[in-house]
């Protein structure tokens, strides 16, 4: 054997194993990954940005001591029953269809301990799912799958759903495994078949008509309850601006974490912008328009915990809404279920085939042994449980910053840790004064 | 008859006023002056007789459930949208989207409708005197759409298993319509729904098209179609 010094392989970063697979998984079945979930890719996050905290300038209030609010208001700008919530936490929308029976009505229970309001998705509303939340968001869908004005008239809210981060600009695909004889019944499709969510709304384009559109929403249902408007995280300074003058209570943003039950991997890893990058755009066009806080801003995707609670709403937010992270405290991707995912070619924390039915925590299926597995009190518990806790570390947060509400936190209590952050979250570089591109 | 003035009251007023008819003795109503407005006559609930006299604006007798209503004019776009049952007659002509989404009850186009007619149709028969603009059948799912004129381009594009029926000519068919056999159900089908919209033709006069159920599943075979 040759004894000269040779250097060690090297695996090119372009070509990692992982584009690797992709390339001979491609060549092998000529058909592009589907996946649910939101991008997981490694983005500028909620983790770059620091809360400064109380000092010489400010007063913090007592731990555990002093009040500290965290209630709001949804829809104060033309409902007349405003959404009330105990939380600045709400359930972002997920479909009967997509999910169990037994999961929507764990995500009903624990929102309902939580004081805080679930959403549905695309296929309509259930009756279960009405009465295990005490609070539902009805969700306006383009394939209208289901779409029914009692169903309207007996939502707390109705969300006008023109995009979401996972896929802005796309539609969906519930593929027919998970079309049982139920969920076909409630889109009034064949069973078995492939069933496209549209990506455009059927009878209007653009925010013109979208005015309109509301005007209907609110004649139908006696302008009782407010009109969400949910975007995905596109362009979300003139989106947010037109959902605006298209007289929308409430705009939804969702950014690229956000996840989805099915869509291809290359929509959701190249299409859209990180949830922080899309905040300050948005309370911007807010701001300029004059009705921050008047038309309240949800923020979602990829928020986790109490801390990304707390940052969204120092930088503009009003609430936030939770979606992956809600189905991981129900149980999904738990380390518990491992030889399992094993067995499905995948791990724990990464199995995102929720579109095919076969998830062993019987959450993302329609397979009633699979779906029997989640026990939705159990389940509804520990989201509560999840729900709290985020609350309490989100009041520990304001708290320090001397708070005496979760909204009274300000973009002049963060810092960022890294250039990026700093320039998508319009708040100073950590040590310095410098908002890139600010001057 | 009560006479709802859109130049006397606002339009909540008039919509509030029809959807809580249906108990007392006034179950039909004339709505004066609509000038175009939207959203008129939308959300009843219950089975009384609305004429507009008159052209509406967008989603006229939107969501309807039981109700009849009749346009003694031409409808702007969305027509019908999302109806559930009842029945909505367009004297004049429609604009696009025209009954999109409905899931039941039956509209009637005396004259022409535009792009889009029927799009999503979830069950509701519609049947137009005229013509159909380009796209009209896109994604329907359940009801029929019967065309006593002629279709624009790509009828039917990406049908589930609503039915088309066209007397005249159809300019193209979109993806996964074809034309199927006239069987004597569906004939028998059509003309109960010629009758019921007073047009009484010889179903023999027309064609029938469906989908040809090959983008039910995804193929990549077929990701040409798509």
């Amino acid at each position: 054997m040759d004894d000269t010094p040779r250097t060690h392989p090297v695996k090119p970063w372009t070509f990692d194993d992982h584009t690797n697979s992709y390339i001979r998984r491609a060549a092998a079945t000529g058909i592009y990954d589907i996946r649910g979930g939101g991008s997981k890719r490694r983005l500028p996050h909620f983790d770059d940005l620091l809360f400064l905290g109380a000092s010489m300038s400010r007063y913090p209030l007592e731990g555990y001591r002093e009040r500290c609010d965290t209630a709001v208001t949804l829809g104060t700008r033309h409902a007349k029953r405003p959404v009330k919530l105990d939380i600045p936490i709400t359930i972002a929308g997920m479909s009967f269809g997509a999910l169990s029976g037994q999961a929507k009505e764990a995500l009903g229970r624990g929102a309902n301990a939580a004081g805080t309001s679930t959403t549905t998705g695309d296929g309509g509303m259930t009756a279960e799912e009405r009465g295990h939340s005490d609070k539902l968001v009805y969700q306006y869908l383009p394939s209208r799958y289901g779409m029914n004005p009692d169903d309207l008239r007996k939502a707390d809210a109705i969300e006008i759903v023109v995009g979401q981060g996972a896929k802005p600009g796309g539609g969906g695909m519930l593929l027919g495994q998970k079309i049982s004889d139920r969920v076909a019944g409630m889109r009034t499709l064949p069973k078995g078949i492939d069933q496209r969510s549209a990506c455009r709304h059927p009878d209007w384009t653009g925010p013109d008509d979208l005015e309109i559109k509301i005007l209907e929403l609110r004649e139908i249902t006696g302008w009782q309850v407010p009109i969400y408007v949910k975007i995905g995280g596109a362009r979300p300074y003139f989106d947010t601006a037109l959902a605006v003058k298209a007289g929308a209570d409430v705009v939804v943003l969702d950014g690229m974490q956000g996840g989805t039950a099915a869509t291809q991997d290359v929509f959701i890893e190249h299409v859209g912008q990180p949830t922080l990058a899309c905040i300050r755009p948005a309370v911007t066009a807010l701001q300029e328009l004059g009705v921050h806080r008047e038309v309240q801003l949800v923020l979602s995707g990829g928020i986790r915990t109490g801390a990304d609670v707390a940052k969204a709403l120092a930088l503009g937010a009003d609430a936030v809404s939770i979606g992956t992270a809600a189905l991981i405290a129900l149980g999904d991707n738990d380390p518990a279920h491992e030889a399992e995912y094993r067995a499905l070619g995948t791990t724990a924390g990464a199995y995102d085939d929720w579109h095919e039915g076969r998830d062993p925590a019987g959450i993302t299926t329609q397979d009633p042994a699979l779906a029997a597995r989640l026990d939705p009190v159990a389940a509804g518990r520990r989201l509560a449980n999840y729900l709290k806790v985020m609350t309490l570390e989100a009041q520990t947060i304001a708290r320090a910053c001397g708070k005496s509400h979760v909204l009274n936190l300000e973009p002049e209590d963060l810092c960022a840790l890294t250039v990026e952050a700093a320039a998508m979250s319009g708040v100073p570089l950590a040590g310095t004064d410098w908002i890139p591109g600010r001057g | 008859m009560q006479t709802l003035d859109l130049d006397q009251i606002d339009l909540r007023g008039l919509n509030a006023t029809l959807q809580a008819a249906g108990v007392g003795a006034d179950r039909a109503f004339e709505i004066a002056n609509p000038r175009g407005a939207h959203a008129i006559a939308v959300g009843l609930t219950a089975p009384i007789e609305v004429t507009v006299r008159g052209s509406t604006g967008y989603y006229c007798a939107g969501m309807n459930q039981q109700a009849s209503v009749r346009v003694a004019g031409s409808a702007g776009p969305g027509v019908a949208e999302n109806m559930m049952s009842g029945r909505v007659v367009i004297d004049g002509d429609a604009s696009q989207y025209a009954g999109a989404t409905a899931h039941g009850g039956l509209l009637v186009v005396r004259g022409n409708a535009s792009s889009r007619c029927g799009i999503s149709l979830k069950g509701a028969d519609i049947v137009v005197h005229g013509n159909v603009g380009h796209m009209s059948a896109f994604m329907a799912q359940a009801g029929n759409l019967v065309v006593l004129g002629d279709a624009g381009d790509a009828l039917g594009d990406s049908l589930y298993e609503a039915q088309i029926f066209v007397r005249g000519r159809v300019k193209s068919l979109g993806a996964d319509c074809i034309e199927k056999q006239m069987r004597p159900e569906h004939a028998d089908r059509l003309r109960h729904l010629l009758a019921e919209a007073g047009a009484p033709t010889d179903p023999s006069e027309f064609r029938r098209y469906g989908s040809a159920r090959k983008l039910y599943n995804f193929d990549v075979d077929n990701a040409g179609a798509y």
